[in-house]
């Protein structure tokens, strides 16, 4: 705040200052006769006398960067070779087959009624697990729901999985939170928030503050954030300002959006007009490549050169839009078939998807075969019924969790309940079975 | 934002091609008729029929839409996939697709555009999926639809009618669970109703969109599938209900229970379990309108009985409960023979696991003991 008696000093002194003409270096301004503007908003764009409007339909479509072919052959015969050792391709491949296992026992699962929501990922394996990848374990991972496999490939556990999903004592959320709203402390994935879309602006401020925490201490290897989200969350006001402050704070964030055809029952083509999502990155001033969302190999390749690009020039934002069909239903809520032809869905179930392509690429090299297939699968399934069954059965929380985490402390008040549940339970123990909760009584 | 749509819990009640077995019977869906509908036999009342809270407010988008050509009905899968919980059934096919409008994922768009066409001339009815997702939208609800018409000086009226399922739904959680109406009453510029039975909704929702300013409508998801007897009067096309007046569900001379939305259900089934157990009437007042509130009713009921309690929903502070009982003590305070009492949902967001979720929230047994221990029983 500026007092009465110094504002008139102040306005001397910018009266002063105003008789020297100054110009900050930064300044534009047009110079006579060039070709080009210089105005504040747009510093080398040419004049034309030619009013035309750019119509987007006649501008090329972005392409999509595949590198193996629906039949799992590689498409450019004169590239280099793969530099990914088999042992990892076929951990892809596993990681793809048990999120893929998983998610079939799980939804029938919450069909008989034994979890209250599920939602599953197939046709969309290859994006969340070629992606993560690329990743080192410091990156930390923004998700939206759909990305299983982010976290499959990253190391949680089955156990983890089940832990979640059923609430028991294991749960990191000790039952608070829905189903498939993972979260996982190292390697970071933050936890899955339902409002679509509010992971965008907050990844490029995680990743503004990775970008501040290697300048401060470079000793800290640097890190990037990788931010899923699906089309329609493209439609959010969220993505635009996630993306414009990425784009002018530079921050080391990769953007990889699933393109999968629907928003629950919206198609893409209500959900926008425009060349997909990669058409906006561009406008932003981002970094941008579509690729095929069914070639694991296209997406670990572009989001490794994603990664590189995001921490060159001391940090920048890239945007990977990956073409993928939302082969399932969007949640056990939903049954699409409302919305679209089953027969469509079968197609493409059995002509194209991540899983099939790259079992067709191992087979071609000879890595895999039926029989190895057969196994793999029962195997998996095994383990996958075994978690659930011990998961089900698992203790929940202790009883006194269902009165912390709203205060560090827990209030007086709520501490007198504690105290009368306890007292109410020790006087009529055949009334209540707290056998189901950690430590029992002891729990409180 | 406006996630699940992540969730459409209400699907799951509809017959799916999918599932063979009952769906979630580890879910029990807690709201039911209230007992004290039965015993009153409502449903043999002459020419009175069973209507569901999602047929009431079908019929009245239906009548509204007939009746006035400005209105249309805007949201996400309204159209198409008839709703996410299935209200705007048939009202594609029968309006068009120039009324029954999809949207994409974008409600600070698509309430934006409503509140302009709102202000153009049109009266739009905005569907939210859930009122948790009017968050994203919620500047064009409160900075502009509520207070266009007081800062023009009276020349730009906002003829719009916000609607949606508001209030924990079961086994959806913290982020969308939240009861808001406490958040929109304290607008002004806002009118916002609560409706709790079919006939509320369909008076209330007509109302709404006949009503020239911008209103808000509560809805209820886990009332939806919830059927309740409908006068002859409540079924015709002109049955509308007046905002800013509260019903006496329940008469009642020892104690006022007032109370909103799903709780009113709640609220006469432990009334009548007081009687029962106490031999206590408790008084029932349902407020259907939370802006304008029937303040009059309210006090008249407290003078008859001198004992008030407030059931809700909602987080304990600065509640719609709060309010009741400030206004109770500055209208009321000389009737007043016992410390007014609030029920309320939980300080906690609310959880998912559905034992911490029933205990988030204001239960039978709950009002019927803060009952008991406000009349010293």
């Amino acid at each position: 705040m500026i007092l009465l008696a110094d504002s008139r000093t102040l306005y001397r002194s910018l009266l002063s200052s105003a008789k020297i003409p100054r110009r900050w270096g930064s300044s534009i301004s047009q110079r006579p006769g060039s070709d080009r503007v210089r105005f504040p908003g747009a510093v080398n764009s040419k004049f034309t006398t030619d009013m035309e409007f750019i119509n987007p339909t006649e501008v090329s479509h972005i392409p999509t960067y595949r590198v193996m072919d629906s039949d799992g052959v590689l498409v450019d015969k004169t590239r280099k070779p793969l530099d990914i050792p088999k042992e990892q391709i076929l951990e892809w491949y596993k990681n793809m087959l048990t999120v893929s296992v998983m998610d079939v026992i799980m939804f029938e699962a919450q069909r008989q009624g034994r979890l209250s929501f599920y939602m599953v990922s197939a046709g969309e394996e290859g994006i969340s697990v070629g992606s993560a990848a690329a990743l080192t374990p410091d990156d930390v991972v923004f998700a939206q729901y759909r990305e299983t496999g982010v976290f499959q490939q990253r190391g949680f556990t089955l156990k983890n999985f089940m832990s979640q999903l059923f609430a028991n004592q294991h749960d990191n959320s000790r039952g608070r939170n829905m189903p498939v709203h993972y979260g996982q402390n190292y390697p970071r994935i933050h936890t899955i928030s339902s409002p679509l879309a509010t992971q965008i602006p907050q990844a490029s401020g995680a990743a503004y503050a990775l970008k501040l925490q290697t300048l401060q201490n470079p000793d800290i290897p640097p890190r990037v954030v990788a931010c899923y989200f699906g089309e329609g969350a493209a439609s959010e006001g969220d993505f635009h300002a996630g993306l414009n402050i990425a784009a002018t704070r530079s921050c080391p964030v990769v953007f990889i959006c699933r393109n999968n055809g629907y928003a629950i029952s919206t198609p893409t083509l209500e959900q926008y007009r425009g060349d997909g999502i990669a058409s906006r990155g561009i406008g932003y001033g981002i970094d941008t490549i579509r690729v095929d969302g069914n070639d694991i190999f296209a997406v670990y390749e572009a989001m490794r050169e994603a990664r590189r690009i995001a921490l060159s020039d001391g940090g920048k934002p890239v945007l990977i839009e990956a073409m993928s069909y939302r082969v399932s239903h969007h949640s056990t809520s939903d049954d699409s078939f409302a919305y679209r032809a089953r027969v469509e869905v079968e197609d493409w179930k059995r002509r194209d998807n991540p899983i099939i392509r790259l079992r067709k690429w191992l087979e071609n090299e000879g890595h895999w075969n039926e029989d190895i297939e057969r196994d793999t699968r029962d195997q998996l399934r095994k383990d996958v019924l075994k978690e659930f069954g011990e998961a089900e059965r698992e203790l929940k929380p202790p009883l006194r969790s269902a009165f912390e985490g709203v205060y560090e402390e827990v209030t007086e008040e709520v501490q007198e309940q504690m105290q009368d549940l306890k007292r109410i339970i020790e006087t009529y123990p055949e009334e209540y079975d707290i056998r189901q909760f950690k430590d029992g009584i002891n729990g409180l | 934002m406006a996630a699940p749509r992540l969730f459409r819990p209400a699907a799951r009640l509809l017959p799916s091609r999918l599932s063979s077995t009952p769906l979630l019977p580890n879910f029990p869906r807690v709201a039911r008729a209230p007992s004290i509908l039965c015993s009153r036999g409502y449903a043999s009342e002459a020419g009175a029929k069973e209507v569901t809270v999602r047929d009431a407010l079908n019929e009245a988008l239906a009548e509204e839409l007939e009746g006035n050509e400005k209105t249309f009905v805007m949201g996400e899968e309204v159209a198409q996939y008839n709703g996410a919980y299935k209200v705007t059934r048939g009202l594609l096919d029968r309006f068009g697709p120039k009324r029954v409008i999809d949207t994409p994922i974008t409600e600070a768009g698509f309430t934006g555009l409503a509140v302009g066409a709102a202000l153009a001339g049109l009266h739009p009815i905005c569907e939210f999926m859930t009122f948790n997702f009017a968050m994203q939208s919620i500047d064009h609800i409160i900075n502009s639809a509520a207070k266009t018409h007081y800062m023009s000086g009276g020349i730009q009226p906002c003829n719009i009618t916000f609607r949606g399922p508001n209030g924990f739904a079961a086994g959806v959680a913290a982020q969308h669970s939240q009861d808001y109406s406490a958040w929109y009453g304290s607008i002004p510029g806002l009118k916002v109703v609560a409706p709790w039975s079919a006939e509320d909704a369909k008076g209330l929702l007509k109302a709404a969109i006949r009503d020239p300013n911008p209103v808000v409508v509560l809805e209820n998801e886990l009332l939806y599938g919830q059927a309740f007897p409908m006068s002859e009067a409540a079924q015709k096309n002109d049955f509308v209900l007046p905002i800013g007046k509260a019903k006496i569900e329940r008469q009642g001379k020892d104690l006022t229970i007032v109370s909103l939305s799903r709780c009113v259900g709640q609220s006469l089934n432990a009334a009548a379990q007081l009687k029962q157990k106490y031999g206590v009437e408790a008084e029932v007042i349902n407020l259907r309108s939370v802006k304008p509130l029937d303040v009059e009713t309210i006090i008249q009921s407290l003078k008859k009985t001198g004992r008030l309690m407030c059931v809700e929903s909602g987080f304990p502070m600065f509640g719609v409960a709060s309010e009741i009982l400030a206004l109770s003590m500055e209208y009321g305070f000389d009737y007043l023979t016992a410390p007014a009492v609030r029920v309320t949902g939980a300080e906690v967001p609310t959880p998912y696991a559905v034992g911490l979720e029933q205990m988030s929230f204001p239960q039978e047994d709950t009002i019927v003991n803060q009952a008991a221990k406000l009349l010293r029983l």
